[in-house]
């Protein structure tokens, strides 16, 4: 699946957007996972209460199930306006 | 209905008229605009807005559909700019309108409501010194969804 990094987020990780073969079940698989990938990834992820999260572009709870998504993006809350 | 999340600088009185003129059988047009404020004067040398192209189109029309139904809107504009801004510039704005004055009001005040926190912008302000700071969202913001 496509990764996407926007904000902080991407400014931690380095990049904007990568492909991950996962066979991780939910969101918190998955960020359980990239952390422990290298410390870039632990940092960005340390806090996940200053997270947000989206599958295929809907906001979504990092409990939810990864099956079938295809795109998933984490960033920051949100300050459009 | 429009939405369009865009770089280039949008004319406020052009698209101010042009949506007034697009509406029939309305009595109320409300527009409101946001603008790049220096918090603390001659300290910020510009805004950068990040976006995540594809979700934020997607959300700004689930937004104004929401808008448009709670209170039967005759019509609704949101324009949202990413990229560079300059201090004084404007970064977005919405319009409403309705039948009556309170409609387009409310409404208005609901899309301003929900693209602080649920469309996916994010706003770093660039520094005189030439350091960065991403804006942190405020509880207040959150706090505001609950009145709806």
């Amino acid at each position: 699946m496509d990764v996407l990094y926007f904000a902080w987020v991407r400014e931690r990780i380095g990049v904007p957007r990568e492909r991950v073969e996962t066979a991780a079940a939910t969101v918190s698989d998955l960020v359980e996972e990239l952390r422990g990938r290298e410390d870039r990834y632990a940092a960005a992820f340390a806090d996940l209460s200053a997270l947000r999260v989206a599958l295929d572009q809907e906001l979504s709870e990092f409990d939810s199930p990864l099956d079938g998504v295809r795109e998933v993006a984490f960033f920051p809350p949100m300050t459009g306006g | 209905m429009r939405i369009s999340v865009q770089e280039d600088p949008f004319e406020l009185g052009a698209e101010s008229d042009a949506f007034a003129a697009g509406i029939e059988n309305a009595g109320a047009v409300v527009t409101f605009t946001g603008v790049v404020r220096d918090a603390d004067a001659g300290g910020l040398q510009a805004m950068e807005i990040e976006h995540y192209p594809g979700m934020t189109e997607k959300a700004l029309t689930a937004i104004a559909e929401e808008a448009m139904s709670r209170w039967s809107l005759a019509d609704a504009l949101v324009i949202h700019r990413h990229g560079r801004l300059a201090p004084g510039e404007r970064i977005m704005m919405v319009a409403t309108a309705a039948r009556h004055r309170k409609d387009a009001f409310e409404a208005a005040e609901y899309l301003m409501d929900y693209l602080k926190s649920r469309a996916p912008f994010w706003k770093k302000e660039i520094l005189a010194g030439g350091s960065a700071d991403w804006v942190a969202a405020k509880e207040a913001d959150e706090d505001a969804l609950k009145r709806w």
